[in-house]
């Protein structure tokens, strides 16, 4: 039936973008870093996995293990080096956005020639696990099950982190108000490099767990960031909870227009979707009201 | 006060010889200097009407080559049913609406909304278009056969950069110009001022998309061959950033600086080195906004206030004066 | 004596931020002329009250009229060219114009507004009469905090407003600071321009002020002359709390 293999499919998806997003939700909620390059390490992760499977007969699974802690401290250099400064420049939150977008523009252009350079601009995909199960009559690919359930797990690490744990709750604290955070003792520069660095290590997990599925190329990047940053912004940034919901939603109004209206238009609904929701609540779902 | 400074009536003096030079050009360089020519004024369009929107505003837009494609995909589908002046205005028409909508939907908000949005503009009227050729049309490329030479695209590019100068002097003279940099300055005293902020945003954006989307329909006859790739080609979004951000966005001459030298650069490593593209490209445009934030021209400016700062004429002496009486403090 | 008209009529205005109520059911009236301050301890509501009649903020319930016009909700540009002009908590000055082009900003987009060269006379004159001529062609961001403030008063000034708003103008002024601040206030009000003053330096309440508006917790507690409103009990529990002795 169509209309479960859409919700199977939007949910799976849904589940993805999620994940995605909340990586960006801690490098834009905490670190106040508009991250164009995001989906650029996603897809460096993507082809990390790949020549890890093809080259030296790594699973994914293996490969998230590796993969993770590499972009978890290569994410925390970039946002030392490169992004502490303009942080230290910048007069304001507005200033600082723009400053980031800027230089992460230009650092996505770096990323992507990279992967360019290294693998070239062909679509590249491996199969892991090639099983099918069938859920109330529809078909769902078990790798894509097994993509969503890591997900799962990782986001639920996510949450409690950052619930339930000490440095958890700084990194909060930095998100709701970082002057008022370092007055309370919190160092907020090294509270910002670890959510950013957080953030990279969960779009690495996205990209390696999305490799298992997806075809991909070294120019996919920028469509995952624009996404990433569409449910971040729907989930009001800064709102993990709101990132998932938005992930959700925007993973099934994809399938849904994919399998109802046309494949060639997700993208258009993922931006008319955008904008509605700009249009009525421009804090996002879940944001901030206010000044 | 004049109502024509020394500057500008230098600037006019340039504008006349540059356009002057580029109409005589033809006569005396062969196809690859005209192809060259091309690839300066085209980008010094692009550059300059993008920095008549984000310099003064702060606004960042990544949609440049939203609009350049729109143009190209207007010529692509109606150049050889219409006469050649209508497909440019409805080129420029049909960009500065779309402008206008997108505008009028976020720039009422926070500028990381509009960037965000301006960021996937291209990407999503590429797809739109796609669709639309694939299903409606047919087959997705187009081919482009009108007889226009490469001489008459260098004089109409040297027509509309012309254009383009003086419709961009006479806004920063005015009050809305003047709005604008209020707007980048401080959104909420502007605001408190009267201002509305939301026209001059959305008006001035629209006319720099419709320059762009000129510019588009202007080269399209270059290609023969059209699809959304190559009109909607991201990196040209990206190039027009970096020479207005290198030469400088808050002056009306500034993304000039930047056009001459990256053209050049841009053409010496897309033959030399094709592979390492992308990777220059970035850390060239990292180089920029770490080291020269304000561009060119931005430098240039500098170095004239510490000048008049040290050889103080008229004004200064005001300054000093006064300076002198508070016994030096500042 | 002249019985003077009503300016601004704030009536039952409310102001939500989720649950918290910044402005709870606040009305006061300020009639043409006066000086009036609005004061209270922090976070009694006093900033929001005047971002609700600048138009920064929409209020949840109640109306704002400026001589019988309607203004509650309307955006901040429309109620500035109705003739309301305001400064900032925080100052807020255009920081890469020099104070000639500030000032203009001014000038150049209210209800009359005034361009090109008789802009840069009448911009020339405000600054003379903050006190800034000597400096027109400084950037707002090169000024010091005093100079700033002038230059924000020169530029509310600009707008020709019926009604002025100085959200705590006067704070962080040095005592002779203070004397120049508080003359310039005096000349500005001599002129005929209606004030209202959210202010905490109780010595310029008391010189400057015809009647004060007190506010707790969003809500008012105290009116009248500055010298009885200010002996309150209710008034004085909410500055100091409940241990105060008399």
């Amino acid at each position: 039936m169509a209309f479960l293999d859409a919700l199977l499919n939007g949910l799976t998806l849904g589940g993805m973008y999620a994940l995605v997003a909340m990586g960006l939700t801690l490098q834009y909620g905490v670190a106040r870093i508009m991250n164009l390059s995001y989906g650029e390490f996603l897809i460096a992760a993507a082809f990390a996995a790949f020549w890890l499977f093809q080259v030296q007969a790594i699973n994914p699974l293996l490969a998230l293990v590796l993969v993770v802690p590499v972009a978890f401290g290569a994410n925390w250099l970039i946002y030392q080096i490169m992004l502490h400064p303009l942080v230290k420049r910048s007069r304001d939150r507005g200033e600082l956005e723009v400053n980031s977008i800027l230089a992460t523009f230009g650092l996505l252009f770096v990323i992507q020639g990279l992967v360019l350079l290294l693998f070239g601009s062909n679509y590249f995909s491996y199969t892991y696990i090639s099983n099918v199960f069938i859920i109330a009559g529809s078909p769902i690919a078990a790798d894509r099950l097994l993509a969503v359930a890591v997900a799962v797990v990782l986001g639920t690490a996510l949450y409690l982190l950052l619930m339930r744990t000490r440095p958890g709750t700084a990194l909060r604290a930095v998100s709701v108000d970082p002057r008022a955070a370092q007055l309370a003792g919190i160092d907020v520069r090294a509270a910002s490099a670890m959510a950013f660095a957080l953030g990279g290590g969960l779009v690495a997990a996205s990209g390696v767990l999305v490799s298992m599925f997806t075809t991909f190329n070294a120019s996919m990047g920028v469509v995952f960031t624009m996404k990433a940053l569409i449910v971040v912004i729907m989930g009001g940034a800064g709102h993990l909870m709101g990132a998932l919901a938005a992930g959700l939603i925007l993973g099934l109004v994809e399938s849904f227009v994919a399998v109802y209206v046309a494949p060639g238009l997700t993208l258009a609904a993922t931006f008319a979707l955008f904008l509605i929701v700009l249009l009525i609540r421009p804090t996002g779902m879940m944001g901030r009201a206010g000044a | 006060m004049m109502a024509l400074s020394r500057t500008t009536l230098f600037g006019g003096v340039l504008l006349l010889a540059g356009v002057i030079g580029f109409a005589l050009l033809p006569g005396f360089v062969g196809g690859y200097g005209l192809s060259m020519a091309i690839n300066f004024l085209m980008f010094a369009i692009l550059a300059t009407a993008w920095a008549m929107f984000s310099g003064p505003s702060g606004y960042v837009s990544l949609a440049t080559v939203a609009f350049f494609g729109i143009g190209a995909y207007t010529v692509a589908v109606l150049g050889e049913r219409l006469p050649w002046g209508a497909v440019l205005l409805l080129a420029a028409a049909i960009a500065f609406l779309v402008a206008l909508l997108v505008g009028l939907s976020t720039l009422r908000l926070r500028g990381v909304y509009f960037v965000i949005f301006s960021f996937g503009l291209a990407e999503l009227i590429r797809q739109v278009v796609n669709w639309y050729e694939s299903t409606q049309a047919g087959s997705v490329g187009r081919y482009v056969f009108l007889d226009i030479t490469q001489e008459q695209i260098v004089w109409q590019l040297t027509a509309v950069l012309a254009l383009l100068f003086i419709v961009g002097w006479l806004i920063e003279r005015s009050r809305v110009g003047f709005a604008l940099r209020m707007i980048g300055d401080d959104e909420t005293v502007a605001l408190h001022c009267g201002v509305n902020i939301t026209l001059i945003k959305v008006l001035v954006f629209s006319l720099s998309a419709a320059f762009m989307a000129l510019v588009g329909a202007i080269v399209a006859p270059r290609w023969t061959y059209l699809d959304p790739s190559i009109a909607f080609n991201p990196n040209i979004s990206f190039q027009v950033l970096i020479m207005a951000l290198l030469g400088g966005a808050r002056r009306l001459y500034g993304p000039l600086l930047g056009v001459i030298p990256m053209v050049l650069l841009f053409e010496y490593l897309s033959t030399h080195f094709p592979h390492l593209f992308s990777v220059l490209l970035g850390v060239t445009f990292l180089a920029i906004v770490y080291l020269v934030p304000h561009g060119v021209a931005g430098l240039i400016e500098g170095y004239v206030q510490r000048y008049r700062k040290r050889f103080p004429g008229k004004r200064g002496g005001e300054n000093a004066g006064a300076k002198a009486r508070q016994g030096g403090a500042l | 004596m002249t019985t003077s008209t009503t300016l601004l009529s704030v009536r039952d205005v409310t102001r939500r931020f989720g649950n918290l109520r910044a402005v709870d059911a606040l009305s006061f009236d300020i009639a043409e002329g006066e000086i009036v301050g609005l004061l209270g301890p922090n976070g009694s509501g006093k900033t929001t009250m005047m971002n609700l009649v600048s138009g920064a903020l929409k209020p949840n319930a109640g109306t704002i009229r400026l001589a019988g016009d309607d203004i509650a909700g309307l955006p901040p540009n429309r109620i500035a060219r109705q003739g309301i002009a305001r400064t900032f908590q925080l100052v807020r000055v255009l920081p890469s114009m020099n104070c000639l082009d500030n000032v203009k900003a001014g000038l150049g987009f209210g209800a009359e507004p005034v361009w090109g060269s008789a802009a840069d006379s009448r911009a020339e004159a405000l600054l003379q009469r903050v006190g800034m001529a000597h400096r027109c062609w400084t950037l707002g961001k090169d000024l010091t905090y005093m100079d700033q403030k002038r230059l924000e008063l020169a530029r509310a000034l600009a707008l020709q407003p019926r009604l002025l708003l100085l959200d705590e103008w006067l704070a962080g002024l040095n005592p002779s600071e203070l004397v120049e601040a508080i003359e310039l206030l005096r000349k500005v009000r001599g002129e005929g321009v209606t004030m209202v003053m959210v202010e905490h330096v109780m010595d310029a309440i008391r010189s400057l002020c015809d009647r004060c508006v007190i506010m707790n917790a969003g809500a008012k507690i105290a009116e009248g002359a500055p010298a009885e409103a200010l002996a309150e009990p209710e008034v004085v529990r909410a500055y100091l709390g409940d241990d105060a002795h008399a």
